[in-house]
């Protein structure tokens, strides 16, 4: 935006057509698909009283749901912000044998049906699976426990760190680490001082988006969770099990307090690239 | 809406199914599958037998209460055969799609094949475990799925309560009694086909709570030899119903043919077919012939003990019941 | 996800020509090499393993019949239609917004761009739910939908519109990073030239943002097929008929069907890694096209 706004002749009358035609059809398709249903589901909530719908969202039950979906999310996001990173810089920077593969299957939990992940997942890391069984006699429980649902969310948010990150890495001009590395800094300090603040816009792009992602998780956790209340049960399960006990206000109450939760992330993420793309 | 009706038209030309009069959806819960693929072939003979097209009959199994929430919906089912009588009880009271008298319509409380809760162990029975006591130990891991979710896990709650009820005698004995076997439960699935996975496939737990007849598909046909079905001394008689969506089918005018599917489900040949899928047949007669089949359970019945399913799911399962009590005990340990 | 089409990788002469200040030792390049691997085999390769290990464990005439089983292939072929519908149509969104945004200058782009993002960071329940209470039969909409016949809900039409949905954002997301960084000089030359506005975006700027279009078309296709958690909730789960891929593979795995379901599933990831090779080979022309002195 900001780039475009720079290379703008002032005041040059717009000679590009078709701003009518694709803004409309923009607008109406948002509006038909996305604005009036979400409007609608906060409207359904305004139907309930106050009262009920704290009620709703406070319970106990609820608030450890949150707890868990969030800090699971945090967590799992976390991870792939480390790993993704080194991802990332291992497929830029070095050569290896498999390279493509690798980076080809880097989107495959964009891919796979949530649901199918979380069955492969169970099945390698319950205690009877090929990874379960060798933290099984430590008494190390993946599947069924906390970690299961992190294993789920890293799984599932895997891609966005790497593909934030990795163009960023692909486009970062040598001569800034030649420049710094002439002035005397080791490439440690080269990495922490140059390449560092350069990816990071990026990385905390993917990292929020990973994040709010694994938030609204559900196909492939129930499988690997224990699903145990106030222990292992994510607050979509939540709002499934009040629908399924036709308490749709309920659900609708806890949908829109994930509803908040996912615009607050992403005027964080919008804020995240504009303030990238300023320092760009 | 143009749009939509092509769409609509597209798929059902792109659709396997024909001759909309003669097709039904029967809407029911997971552990039918078997049973209702065959028993519909079974009335598909039966039908033209009687002189009339072949009907097709469509099938969608979930969660018994998630399959009463799609019809309540929209889903246009024109039988439903559920897990409970209060899902389908749900459809008068929330969507008026039948009527006040449903469960009096068709012989036996409207339930053609029943089916009781029992306990699988595992080959040998290396925990010991007998009855539903054994279930409270400090060393025994128990599977069940939600009850909040799970229709089936509604009736082995009530089953487990019913027995400390009768054997201590109050409820806050037999409230304590079932919040020390939840206390025991390591993965709580919201479906009752996901539990049995848990406890065959994943091997976690030394006792599954189930259906009877998903007991006996576990030993003879999932994990042959093993495991074992233990039967408790007391249990519930559980009665899962059937019912024609009487809105839908005089939409769609297919109340002959509905009619005639769940009656059908009565005749010998149906009630041979439920107990081969280890249903016990709702007809005393027939159920006299599998005596060896099915173990003799001291049963109790959910009018008797709980005063109904409405009290029963107001009492234990809505928000604030026992139920929530019981999660709440546990979660402060 | 922003703006990796144009993503030049470092190939390996490159590497050779770099002075050693920037670069690591051979151990550091090594140790950093397994960790990353170690984490993808965990996390990718296995659990890929586990599908078409569970898919071909019983052997490929196991696999056949379950993958041509009538139920199977309806649910097929209600995936493909679905995704007939859903690709297009977010194709042709994500263009038109794109084209709105990177060429004309408005208030309110960032909000625009912010409400695009939504359906990454909504659950694919509450998404399922949303639809249910406006079009469901005691949903707002739902009887006048009930009285006019026309079935949304529980239909084909409810699957078509919660995939829409969620995933709406893949092309749109991919082009306008992507048609902002290009700009509009390349067009107003055109037009400047006396060609229309058609022929401008039909010569110009399609041949421009071929590349990012296709991208972002192999992600929502991918993400469409896999959609589960929405559709699980409107679909109503009628077999061989509102079943898509993924519901019948929940369903094949609740019929205790094990290898059928990885069948079904390692089809699905079959399709999964063909739109990653399309990708993948997106990807190498664009660098084939970028090394070229041809290049802008």
């Amino acid at each position: 935006m900001i780039r475009e706004s720079k290379m703008r002749t002032a005041a040059l009358k717009p000679v590009i057509p078709g701003f009518g035609l694709t803004m409309g059809f923009s607008v109406l398709y948002l509006s038909l698909l996305l604005i009036i249903p979400v409007a609608g589901l906060i409207l359904f909530t305004l139907q309930m009283s106050w009262e009920d719908f704290w009620r709703a969202v406070s319970h106990p039950q609820v608030v450890a749901s949150y707890k868990l979906s969030f800090l699971a999310s945090f967590i799992g996001a976390s991870i792939n912000a480390v790993f993704g990173t080194l991802v990332a810089w291992v497929l830029v920077r070095y050569s290896f044998p498999g390279k493509r593969i690798i980076d080809g299957l880097v989107d495959l939990p964009f891919a796979l049906p949530t649901a199918v992940a979380g069955i492969a997942l169970v099945t390698l890391y319950a205690g009877t699976g090929w990874v379960g069984q060798y933290f099984e006699p430590f008494g190390i429980r993946i599947a069924y426990s906390q970690i299961g649902v992190v294993i789920a969310l890293t799984y599932i948010g895997l891609p966005f760190v790497v593909r934030t990150v990795q163009p960023v890495l692909a486009d970062f001009e040598k001569e800034l680490e030649e420049a710094s590395a002439a002035l005397g800094a080791n490439r440690l300090t080269t990495i922490r001082r140059v390449i560092f603040p350069a990816i990071l816009p990026a990385l905390l792009t993917g990292y929020a988006l990973a994040f709010a992602r694994a938030v609204g998780e559900y196909g492939s956790v129930i499988f690997i969770s224990g699903n145990l209340p106030y222990k292992t049960e994510i607050t979509p399960l939540l709002i499934v099990a009040k629908a399924e006990q036709y308490d749709y206000h309920g659900a609708a109450a806890i949908g829109v307090v994930m509803l908040g939760a996912a615009f607050i992330l992403l005027l964080l993420i919008n804020g995240l690239q504009w303030w990238a793309s300023r320092r760009g | 809406m143009k749009f939509t009706k092509i769409l609509t038209s597209t798929v059902f030309l792109l659709g396997s199914f024909a001759a909309i009069g003669n097709t039904i959806l029967n809407v029911s819960y997971d552990p039918t599958r078997e049973f209702y693929r065959e028993y519909n072939q079974l009335f598909a003979q039966h039908w033209r037998a009687q002189g009339h097209t072949a009907p097709t009959v469509r099938q969608s199994h979930g969660g018994s209460g998630s399959q009463a929430r799609s019809v309540i919906d929209g889903l246009d089912a024109d039988v439903v055969t559920l897990a409970l009588a209060y899902d389908v009880d749900a459809l008068r009271v929330r969507a008026n799609l039948i009527p006040q008298d449903w469960q009096s319509r068709l012989p036996l409380n409207s339930s053609p094949y029943t089916s009781t809760i029992v306990l699988l162990v595992r080959k040998g029975n290396p925990k010991n475990i007998q009855d539903w006591d054994d279930l409270v130990r400090d060393d025994v891991q128990v599977i069940t799925p939600n009850p909040k979710t799970s229709g089936g896990a509604r009736w082995n709650y009530l089953a487990a309560w019913g027995y400390a009820l009768k054997k201590y005698g109050s409820e806050e004995k037999a409230y304590q009694f079932v919040e020390k076997i939840f206390r025991n439960v390591p993965v709580l699935d919201p479906a009752a086909r996901g539990a049995t996975n848990t406890f065959v496939q994943r091997r976690i737990g030394d006792v599954f709570i189930a259906w009877e007849n998903e007991a006996f598909l576990s030993v003879e046909q999932l994990g042959q030899g093993q495991f074992e079905i233990v039967v408790p001394s007391v249990s519930i008689l559980a009665e899962p119903p059937v019912t024609v969506v009487d809105r839908n089918v005089d939409r769609k005018g297919t109340r002959a043919v509905a009619e005639a599917y769940l009656e059908y489900l009565y005749s010998d040949e149906a009630q041979h077919l439920a107990a081969k899928h280890f249903y016990r047949p709702g007809r005393p007669e027939i159920a006299k012939q599998y005596l060896d089949k099915f173990p003799k359970v001291n049963l109790f019945g959910i009018d008797d003990v709980f005063g109904g399913w409405d009290k029963a799911q107001n009492d234990h399962f809505n928000d604030g019941g026992y139920f929530d009590r019981i999660l709440e005990a546990i979660s402060r340990r | 996800m922003t703006t990796t089409n144009t993503l030049p990788l470092t190939s390996a002469e490159a590497m050779q020509y770099t002075p050693k200040a920037t670069a690591e030792p051979g151990w550091v390049k090594w140790t950093l090499v397994s960790i990353a691997l170690t984490f993808l085999t965990l996390f990718l390769i296995l659990p890929l393993v586990v599908v078409l290990y569970g898919a071909f464990e019983a052997g490929m005439q196991v696999w056949w019949q379950a993958v041509t089983e009538p139920d199977a292939l309806s649910a097929i072929r209600l995936t493909l239609f679905v995704l007939l519908i859903v690709v297009p149509l977010n194709a042709i969104f994500g263009v038109a917004i794109a084209w709105a945004i990177a060429k004309f200058e408005f208030r309110g782009k960032t909000i625009l761009i912010s409400i695009i993002d939504m359906p990454f960071a909504i659950s694919p329940v509450v998404v399922g739910l949303i639809f249910v209470i406006l079009l469901g039969s005691q949903g707002w909409f739902g009887p006048w939908l009930a009285e006019h016949d026309v079935r949304i809900i529980f239909a084909v039409p409810g699957i078509v519109i919660v995939i829409l949905f969620g995933t709406l954002p893949f092309v749109a997301r991919e082009l306008i990073p992507l048609m902002q960084q290009q700009g509009k000089e390349e067009e107003e030359a055109s037009l400047t030239l006396g060609a229309s506005g058609w022929k401008t975006f039909w010569h110009v700027t399609l041949p421009n943002i071929k590349w990012g279009l296709i991208y972002g078309v192999v992600l929502c296709n991918a993400r469409a097929m896999g959609e589960f958690g929405a559709v699980a909730i409107v679909s109503g789960r009628i077999r061989g008929e509102t079943n898509t891929m993924p519901l019948h593979i929940e369903v094949l795995y609740n019929e205790y069907m094990f290898t059928a379901a990885f069948a079904v599933s390692s089809l699905l990831t079959g399709l999964a890694l063909v739109t990653i090779v399309v990708k993948s080979w997106i990807e190498w022309k664009d660098e084939r096209k970028q090394k070229s002195p041809s290049a802008h």
